[in-house]
């Protein structure tokens, strides 16, 4: 079981690895947060100036360690290669650790959803925290998302940390107004008046045949406000990783988790880990070609990539992790190496994540390029309810190894 | 009404020494409305009882007498829906309507100006003036503390004034200079105080419901015992999200009060074409409701009184002002073409907040008026010297478009359109 410090304050010192700074984990949540230095990674689209191997974030900060573990290219291994022996879980537990962690640590870290008390979270992700904690710190909230998605704001304007949960991604559209305008633009507006510090999570994605408007893929819609930050977990490492650094921050953000992801079962460290919001996660590095990709898509792009070492083509595949802003730096160097890019997503066709991807790196990267970059995207279709037309619309293996294998003709 | 008019004007020439008198206004008066006008201006100019009579004699400065308690009547009594309306009778002191008066001269003063300023294209975008319903913000001023909570929507200058803003923080923002509240990335719809509680500022009509309710859950919360003021128009009423955060804040008891500032209109539409129910007190259903007459700022400042120890008590209730707005919505609107100038200068004439306040300071002999004059003078003067200084106020540096969009921590340089302009790195 993940140890749950205790103790505003206290510098707890930890039994395992170096790489931790244990005093520098528990800033007083007293004290304001304009003291802490939270090292995010300068992205540079040019320089190099940052060593890829090593984690350490240097620059501006080094108060909080954030990318705990040294990205090796197999990730389960990493996670396992810094600590002795870490516990099994499923990825909405692993959720849920990072949450309770959270709020034992501040107590300003509040839940506000529907169904996450009592209930205990209609995916789980907060069960067992209302007995906890209490009704007003995880808050049930009658269906009412406009509203209780201004709340939320209005109460982190206040100087609470809220963590909104809606239940499907797809009924925050009903809150998009709130998360616009008052959310992303309100540090803005205000002239850097109020923060936001919220935290909007909950499952978006398609999943087994839930119909069209359960399985929208609101990264889309949501990634040109401008003042928020999205990311996107896929394993139960990276979910309490960036589900604790999203907490953290105090910038907007917006958690995307995926619906068929939830019972991914992995170790994961028992130290306590936050990582970086603004960077991407390396797979597996190869040669060849560079995959990028995001939550479910992952492992439809692992699968692909075992058909295609069969083949002997070597991808480089990389999970970006961060959608708003997009890591070009690990990107961008992964395209210096393979001059290759295929780009596999779950967003529709039309004003995607993949889409801005690919203009981010062709602006940026035009010289580096061999061949036009391959973009592989879900139909602009509603998603359908029969499974086999579920299935087409979104990208299956066979279509990404094809997609290499043209790519690297 | 004209017979009330001249008698009280002849009246005030000559207020008398003695304390208690009563004027007998009901000569000649036969209608319904012209008891009620009767009844107003008789209220006015019939002061109840004074703690100490004999201080009446010898006039004191205005601005310092803080210990004469005078009582006043609002001009109508409260209704209440699903509650006791609080008492009709209102204590205070010279030295409170000499605030009032100045303060709302000044804010008066101030949207005038910004009218001008705006026809002068100085002030672009949208404005959306509050002249004829500065009492709403003056009184609720005088009820509570800086550290409860205000929100507002576009029509926030004089709640900012309220709230402890400076004009100049207020011009240079209309203009969009660097001294603005909001450095002038904000404009008109977003005025914003951090350090006296005022959270803005709101350019989507209702989106500030929901963030009033946020507020009130935060002092919750942290169980402070401080109130959340959420005012939003008669237009915004029929939003969604207002019942939404309604049946919230009354689920959970939030020290939460709603503030319908009810002008009659809707942008241009009349409170009767769009709200079939326009008692916007009861709206609330189980929560309660008050009817306020919000161009008396002593009526507002008794019911956010109540409202707030209700609403400490019991959590969420209703307030609605009866107001008026001078101009139009905002400047792009003239305001006639969905109202008769008649129908502005009535009111102008019968109801204005700072005529009200005026006729209670010569009624109680606090101040001359010429006295009075010179205030509003000064109100002038200072408003045109905030305007001076914040013209000489620069605009923002180019860098000044990438600073706030996040909150630190984000090292990322960013660019113009076209990659080679305007190179900044974000704080």
């Amino acid at each position: 079981m993940a140890s749950i410090f205790q103790g505003v304050g206290t510098a707890t010192t930890l039994s395992s690895s170096a790489s931790f700074d244990s005093n520098k984990f528990h800033p007083s949540s007293r004290r304001s947060l304009s003291e802490r230095k939270v090292s995010f990674l300068v992205v540079r689209s040019d320089a190099a100036k940052m060593n890829p191997g090593l984690n350490k974030i240097g620059g501006r900060a080094d108060q909080l360690v954030t990318n705990a573990v040294a990205t090796k290219p197999d990730t389960s291994a990493a996670s396992t290669a810094a600590s002795k022996s870490g516990h099994e879980l499923l990825l909405f537990e692993a959720l849920r650790e990072g949450l309770e962690e959270e709020m034992e640590r501040d107590s300003r870290v509040c839940i506000i959803g529907e169904d996450v008390g009592h209930y205990g979270g209609s995916y789980k992700v907060s069960k067992g925290l209302a007995p906890k904690y209490g009704d007003l710190r995880v808050l049930d909230t009658p269906i009412a998302e406009n509203a209780f998605t201004g709340m939320g704001i209005g109460a982190a304007m206040m100087g609470l940390r809220p963590i909104i949960e809606g239940m499907n991604m797809g009924f925050l559209l009903l809150a998009f107004n709130q998360i616009s305008n008052n959310c992303g633009m309100l540090h803005y507006t205000s002239g850097g008046q109020f923060k936001i510090p919220v935290v909007i999570r909950g499952p978006g994605g398609v999943g087994r045949q839930l119909g069209a408007e359960h399985s929208q893929r609101l990264e889309s819609y949501f990634q040109s406000i401008p003042g928020i930050q999205m990311v996107a977990c896929s394993t139960p490492y990276n979910a309490k990783g960036l589900m604790k650094a999203a907490i953290r921050s105090d910038n907007p953000v917006i958690l995307f988790e995926h619906v068929l992801l939830y019972n991914l079962k992995e170790t994961i460290p028992d130290e306590e880990y936050v990582l970086n919001l603004e960077e991407a996660e390396m797979v597996r590095p190869g040669e060849h070609v560079t995959i990028l990709t995001y939550s479910r898509m992952r492992y439809h792009v692992m699968q692909a990539a075992k058909t295609l070492v069969n083949k002997g083509y070597d991808p480089e595949v990389i999970d970006i992790r961060s959608l708003k802003p997009f890591d070009l730096h690990m990107i961008g160097n992964s395209v210096k190496k393979t001059h290759r890019v295929l780009i596999v997503e779950e967003c529709m066709r039309t004003g995607g994540i993949g889409a801005s991807l690919t203009a981010a790196i062709n602006e940026n990267f035009q010289d580096f390029l061999d061949a036009p970059i391959v973009c592989l995207s879900s139909q602009d279709v509603p998603t359908p309810y029969a499974g086999t037309l579920e299935e087409w619309t979104v990208v299956q293996p066979p279509q990404i190894v094809a997609a290499v294998e043209q790519l690297c003709r | 009404t004209l017979l009330s008019f001249v008698l009280s004007a002849a009246l005030l020439q000559h207020p008398p020494l003695h304390q208690t008198y009563r004027f007998d206004l009901s000569i000649g008066h036969k209608t319904a409305d012209d008891m009620a006008l009767a009844r107003r201006s008789s209220n006015l100019l019939k002061p109840l009882s004074t703690a100490s009579s004999s201080s009446f004699l010898n006039r004191r400065p205005f601005s310092t007498d803080d210990s004469t308690t005078i009582t006043v009547e609002t001009s109508v009594p409260f209704t209440g829906h699903n509650c006791e309306p609080p008492s009709r009778s209102i204590d205070t002191t010279p030295k409170e309507l000499m605030t009032f008066f100045t303060d709302m001269a000044l804010m008066r003063r101030m949207e005038i100006a910004a009218d001008s300023l705006y026809k002068s294209k100085l002030i672009r975008g949208f404005c959306h003036l509050y002249d004829g319903q500065e009492a709403v913000s003056i009184g609720m001023e005088a009820a509570i503390t800086k550290k409860d909570c205000i929100i507002t929507a576009y029509r926030d200058h004089c709640i900012f004034l309220g709230r402890g803003g400076t004009l100049l923080e207020s011009f240079s923002e209309l203009m969009g200079r660097q001294a603005g509240c909001s450095r002038g990335k904000g404009g008109s719809m977003h005025f914003y105080k951090k350090d006296a509680c005022f959270f803005g500022g709101h350019g989507i009509v209702g989106a500030q419901v929901p963030l009033g309710c946020g507020l009130a859950f935060a002092q919750k919360y942290r169980k402070e015992d401080h109130v959340t003021f959420t005012m939003y128009g008669d237009g915004a009423a029929n939003q969604g999200q207002l019942f939404e955060a309604l049946n919230m804040a009354a689920l959970w008891d939030l020290p939460a009060i709603l503030v319908c500032e009810n002008n009659h209109y809707g942008m241009g539409t009349a409170e009767w074409r769009a709200a079939k129910s326009p008692a916007y007190y009861k709206r609330g259903d189980y929560v309660p409701g008050l009817k306020v007459d919000g161009m008396d700022a002593f009526a507002v400042k008794q019911a956010c009184k109540f409202a707030k120890e209700h609403a400490l008590k019991n959590g969420p209730i209703i307030l609605e002002m009866d107001t008026y707005r001078y101009h139009g919505h905002s400047m792009s609107d003239p305001g006639s073409t969905y109202r008769t100038r008649d129908e502005i200068s009535g009111v102008r004439q019968e109801r204005d907040p700072i005529e009200r306040i005026r006729k209670l300071i010569l009624a109680h002999d606090i101040a001359t008026e010429k006295e009075l004059k010179d205030i509003e003078k000064l109100a002038r003067k200072e408003v045109d010297e905030a305007i001076a200084k914040a013209k000489e106020s620069p605009m923002p540096d180019d860098p000044e478009l990438f600073t706030n969009v996040y909150r630190k921590g984000f090292g990322v340089e960013s660019f113009g359109t076209d990659r080679k302009e305007v190179r900044a790195t974000l704080p």
